[in-house]
């Protein structure tokens, strides 16, 4: 639809918007007990989550997002597999219709300014647990930050994101996660467009003084075919006239 | 192009948004009243014995002159609010009322008579202390201003300064009074808490010091509170704790001489903060030697001072308030006690002998609304056989002025608590007793055939003789001249109009005093005093029930709740009546964070209202067994948001069966950056008609339009020109997922937002540009649905598309609301509240982010406006044509029963109502509609259809012959 000529802003925005967004599509290929240190040099937030059957939240390692450290920022998500035992559980919890919750720490989302302020507490979402069973485990993950890069949300979203009841045979759905991690920080709203609009002005009083010559021209070269039309007109409608009034039909 | 361009805009702008009042509608539709506040100072015009002004201070900052026979404003000046706006003082002399005014900023004078101002001069800086007016030689000629470190005198006449000087040793003595007896001296008086009283003796001709002296006082610490100046310079003073009274005579300095209470044969009730009432008519002369003391909360005692001696003229008990009142040369004193529980007698006395004065009982009747009396201001004068006569102006705790004329005729009220509406709702008037018969029968439950034929045919008696009752006033007011037809409406014929134009105003107000108010003629219907309102109270109003459900009554509930403790009342109320409920509210012993209108009814049609307190815990009210199992089967689907501004925490919780909560998600925005200033949700009652927009190509772009959307808007807390900015996030309320994070650099609050359909409009301070902005913001689905049938915050996994687009506004706005109507078909207008007291109807269809900066043939066919940055501000969009509306506070909008209709209520200082039609009366025929061409034209049409029917019968028939 931003295709469309009429949607303009529409594109701009959601260009911006994309570009707002750096997309990081993650490897899954660990199983559970591997170690979760992060190989370089940059900064691990661990990523939680919880699903009970109860509903009292028991936060347990998901997988960790790494921070690049340096100039180029970057991140990337590293998660465990689901075992066995986590399997039917969160198929229970989906049958109770119960919640799956996901946490991460409040952290600077820049490696190198951890220490600034360390802050305390988490930032939660969540999403239904059957969405996440009948979606076979593919979410998307949203990390918020503020205009200093700050944390500041998180959502979780699974796609597709309904619950229709469907049941999920094969376990091995529910073995890796497929998980689309982006990062978002604020768009900077614009301001009014006073030059943009006083360009647009002057571009069409250009157009208006490029079309001068040819508003200047006679009335004669301006309306000719007007005035030709309507000579015709009158000669035709003249010499259809004699014969009027002979082609009556009686009904 | 650019012709072409314009042209479209003024089509465009003629065709949708030409509205404006004829000159014969002012006045049909709308109405304005206006108020002065809480009178905090007031003086009778005594010029001359016919004036009929009464000149009032407010806490307002607000100066006025009623008319004393009707009630109604002479002239008013608004000053700024708070506290630069002030009025510390208020000094009056024969034309000139002298206002010291933003804690000792301003002097000013006013000319009474026509309100103008006289003079004005800057005051030197300095905390404020007192003003007094200054005479010599019988007139009254400066003004003498305390402040802190100086004394200053000002003439009168121009305000010029003779002179000023400071009071010495102003470090250490607390200068708190002012006085002049006319006899050339100026007396300042300052107290050294618990130690001594300092007297200093100014000259008025050149403020040289002529005497300075101080007087041992340890009792005293507060001058004004507990002393007053007597007689011939004796300076009176009374201490409670050792129960006696001090004189010092200030022309000879010599020590104070305690007088005990009980040598005088007084006795003081316990605990009772004694004070002092005295007078003096004309400051060029000395005071009066008679004053009253208070002895207890009802008790009075009226002394004299002669030759040092006190004497006891009279005791008051019981008494509530006391006034003395000069007329020529008399002074009589006022007292008011109470006669029995709803009405309170005054009587005049004598001042010098306190004998009572025949013929002056007045009665007030107290309303049992209303508040207890506080104040007493009364005018006297001389009636034609030389006795004295009067009238008094009576101010209650309920902010109410009551104007009363002997022997008890209320002459005017003023309900200056509308002053300072917090919150308004308009509920639906009730429908008539016929139509409620009517309506009754099908409510009840069937009982038999015979039984309810027989109901039927009665009720449709009852109808009949309505009808034929209305027919015969209509025949009898025909005869009557016009002028005597009169329409009053009261309590008791209230009923709803055809298109619901008329409801009623029920108005919160800060003093803790509710009001219906009718909202056609802005007549009061009822008022209710709550007097237990703690003086920080925040207020919400919730319409549990409405006037749909014959035969239960409208139930409106408010909440009122302490801003530092958190804990909350409930007042449970009819709003057609303003009686209390009968249905007990429940009590809540722990503070409340938030509370919650579901659409959840119980048997008897009351909305559920869900209270969480600060335990997480929620109770329910009304909470009967049906509330609470129906609570238990929609728990998992209930879900709400607190929001703690201090820490930057927004969370969302949800119910659980057992009524406790489980928090579901959180978000914490650092309070080092930034602070959320406000957090707005949609209207519950507001209607979308169409769910999307029909585009150039005709290809339908879809509303993203979640109920749950909760509009964040934040403050940055550095407020440096350029690092400085306002954020906008667009939150679910359920998920708690971040649907839009945005932020506006170089801008400063305060914002204003309003948040509806899909878009919300937000107006900041650009510190840049050095101006105020709009910013549209609208969030769009996408060319299809997600899910077409129902929205669930749970499952829309796709982000919306976010439009934004901001403008230029060329004026700062005071308040912001959107028009509201019954089914959303009528375009929406933007209603702003300007400082100028104008109210500005802005089409919509200008903050649209979908404006196009270069026209093209689609956006043509869109009716889409060329973007231009500037949005103007035209003159007929002003609904208040020329009604100016004080410090706008509030608008308020509501839809009526037309659907092009809006009723709006601005409030502030002022009340303003009106109508709007945003898209015009396109549901209403023309006052000049041709019914009798549109009904011969279509009777010509039967009849045509008639004879053409009948020739063509002959002429099948001939056919047929054929």
């Amino acid at each position: 639809m931003a295709r469309l000529p009429t949607f303009k802003i529409a594109a701009v925005v959601t260009v911006l918007f994309f570009l707002c967004e750096n997309f990081v599509y993650c490897n899954n290929g660990r199983r559970v007990g591997d170690a979760l240190e992060t190989e370089l040099s940059g900064f691990s937030v661990p990523l939680e989550h919880s699903f009970e059957v109860d509903d009292v939240a028991q936060f347990q390692v998901r997988g960790a997002l790494v921070l690049k450290a340096g100039r180029e920022q970057g991140f990337s998500l590293t998660q465990n597999q689901l075992s066995e035992e986590d399997r039917t559980k969160l198929k229970e919890v989906a049958a109770v219709d119960g919640l799956y919750r996901i946490r991460v720490p409040r952290v600077f989302l820049q490696a190198d300014r951890q220490a600034e302020w360390h802050m305390e507490g988490y930032l939660t979402a969540f999403v239904r647990a059957c969405a996440m069973v009948e979606s076979h485990l593919s979410d998307v993950i949203t990390l918020h930050t503020d205009v200093s890069g700050y944390l500041i949300g998180v959502s979780i979203v699974t796609l597709p994101g309904a619950c229709r009841g469907t049941e999920v045979e094969d376990e091995v759905d529910l073995e890796v996660f497929n998980t689309t991690l982006s990062v978002m920080a604020p768009v900077n709203a614009p301001g009014p467009e006073t030059a943009r609009f006083l360009e647009i002005m002057e571009q069409e009083s250009d157009k208006v003084k490029g079309k001068n010559p040819q508003e200047q021209k006679s009335f004669f070269a301006k309306y000719w075919y007007l005035i030709l039309g309507g000579a015709i007109f009158l000669m035709v409608s003249n010499s259809a006239q004699p014969p009027a009034g002979g082609g009556r039909e009686q009904s | 192009m650019a012709k072409l361009n314009l042209l479209w805009l003024k089509c465009i702008i003629s065709f949708t948004a030409v509205q404006a009042v004829f000159e014969d509608q002012v006045g049909k539709f709308d109405w304005r009243q206006q108020y002065v506040g809480k009178v905090r100072f007031s003086h009778y015009d005594t010029q001359m014995q016919s004036s009929k002004k009464v000149l009032l201070a407010t806490e307002s900052n607000v100066f006025a002159a009623l008319n004393t026979r009707t009630g109604e404003l002479f002239w008013r000046h608004v000053d700024k609010t708070g506290p630069e706006g002030n009025i510390d003082a208020f000094l009056h002399h024969g034309q000139d009322a002298v206002l010291v005014v933003g804690n000792g900023r301003l002097l000013r004078s006013w000319e009474v008579n026509i309100g103008g101002l006289n003079w004005e001069i800057v005051l030197d800086s300095g905390r404020f202390q007192s003003a007094g007016l200054v005479g010599q030689q019988g007139t009254v000629k400066y003004v003498a201003v305390l402040k802190k470190t100086a004394i200053s005198l000002h003439y009168l006449s121009n305000g010029h300064q003779r002179w000023i000087e400071n009071v010495p040793e102003s470090e250490t003595v607390d200068y708190q009074a002012v006085y002049s007896g006319g006899n050339g001296e100026v007396y300042v008086l300052g107290v050294v808490p618990h130690s001594h009283i300092a007297v200093v003796v100014y000259s008025v001709d050149d403020g040289e010091i002529m005497k300075q002296f101080s007087v041992e006082a340890p009792w005293l610490s507060n001058i004004p509170t507990s002393c007053a100046v007597i007689g011939q310079g004796m300076l009176t003073c009374v201490d409670s704790t050792t129960m006696s009274l001090y004189t010092l005579d200030l022309h000879l300095q010599l020590q104070m001489t305690q007088i005990p209470l009980q040598s005088l044969g007084l006795e003081v009730d316990t605990g009772f903060h004694l004070s002092l009432v005295s007078h003096q008519p004309n400051p060029a002369h000395q005071p009066q030697s008679e004053f009253f003391l208070q002895l207890g909360a009802d008790r009075f005692v009226l002394l004299q001072l002669n030759n040092g001696q006190i004497v006891t003229l009279r005791e008051f008990k019981p008494a509530l308030l006391v006034s003395f009142a000069t007329t020529g040369e008399k002074t009589v004193a006022a007292v008011m006690s109470p006669k029995n529980k709803t009405a309170c007698s005054i009587n005049l006395y004598s001042a010098e002998t306190g004998r009572r004065l025949l013929d002056t009982t007045l009665i007030f009747a107290m309303d049992p609304n209303g508040g207890k009396p506080e104040r007493l201001y009364v005018q006297a004068f001389l009636k034609k056989d030389d006795s004295v006569g009067y009238r008094v102006m009576v101010q209650t705790e309920d902010h109410t002025l009551t104007f009363i004329q002997q022997p008890g005729r209320v002459m005017w009220t003023r309900e200056e608590a509308l002053s300072d509406v917090v919150t308004m709702e308009m509920v639906d008037l009730p429908l008539t007793g016929t139509q409620a018969e009517l309506e009754g029968e099908f409510g009840k439950k069937a009982d038999g055939l015979m039984s309810m034929v027989l109901k039927r045919l009665s009720s449709q008696l009852i109808l009949l003789q309505a009808w034929v009752a209305h027919l015969w006033k209509l025949f009898y007011d025909a005869r009557k001249p016009r002028s005597q037809v009169k329409n009053d409406i009261t309590i008791e014929n209230l009923s709803r109009d055809e298109f619901n134009l008329q409801k009623m105003m029920v108005m919160v107000t800060a003093s803790g005093k509710l009001f219906g108010i009718d909202s056609k003629t802005g007549g009061i219907l009822w008022k209710h005093y709550l007097d237990n309102i703690p003086s920080n109270a925040a207020f919400k109003l919730m319409v549990q029930r409405t006037t749909a459900h014959f035969p239960h009554p409208p139930q409106c509930t408010l909440l009122i709740k302490d801003k530092d403790t958190g804990l909350a009342t409930l007042h449970v109320f009819n709003p057609i009546f303003g009686k209390r409920s009968h249905v007990t509210p429940p009590a809540l012993p722990q503070p409340i964070l938030q509370s919650l209108m579901l659409p959840l009814m119980d048997q008897d049609y009351a909305k559920v209202l869900l209270l969480i307190d600060d335990q997480y815990k929620v109770s329910a009210f009304p909470s009967t067994k049906n509330v609470l199992q129906q609570l238990q089967e929609m728990a998992s689907s209930i879900f709400f948001h607190l929001v703690d501004s201090s820490q930057g925490r927004l969370s969302g919780y949800r119910l659980r069966t057992d009524l406790s909560t489980e928090q579901i998600w959180e978000v914490v925005i650092p309070t080092e950056i930034q602070k959320v200033v406000s957090v707005r949700g949609k209207r519950p009652n507001e209607h979308v008609h169409s769910q999307g927009r029909v585009m150039g190509d005709r290809s339908v772009l879809y509303k993203y339009l979640n109920p749950n959307l909760l509009a964040v808007v934040t403050e940055s807390t550095d407020l440096h020109q350029e690092r400085s900015f306002i954020g906008i996030l667009l939150i679910d309320g359920v998920t708690g997922r971040i649907i839009h994070e945005a932020v506006q650099r170089k801008a400063r609050g305060p914002v204003h937002v309003v948040h509806s359909e899909n878009w919300v409009v937000y107006e900041y301070w650009s510190s840049k540009s050095r101006r105020n902005e709009f910013s549209v913001i609208e969030l769009y689905e996408g060319m299809e649905l997600y899910n077409s049938t129902v929205f669930s915050s749970l499952d829309r996994p796709h982000v919306p598309q976010v439009l934004q687009q901001s403008y230029i506004f060329p004026s700062s706005i005071s308040t912001l609301e959107a028009t509201l109507t019954e089914k959303g078909i009528t375009s929406r207008h933007l209603l702003i509240g300007l400082p100028s007291g104008g109210i500005l109807s802005l089409p919509k269809m200008f903050l649209d982010p979908r404006r196009p900066e270069i026209v093209t043939e689609q956006s043509r066919e869109e009716n889409l406006i060329p973007y231009a940055p500037e949005l103007i501000i035209r003159t007929e969009w002003f609904i208040n044509y020329n009604q100016t509306v004080s410090r706008v506070r509030g608008i308020y909008t509501a839809p009526s029963g037309l659907e092009s209709t809006c009723l709006v209520v601005a409030y502030g200082l002022d009340i303003y109502q009106t109508r709007v039609y945003p898209s015009k009366q396109f549901d209403v025929l023309k006052d000049d509609y041709d019914y009798m061409l549109i009904s011969s034209v279509l009777l010509a049409l039967f009849f045509a259809t008639m004879i053409s029917k009948r020739l063509a019968e002959v002429k099948l028939l001939n056919r047929a012959w054929r």
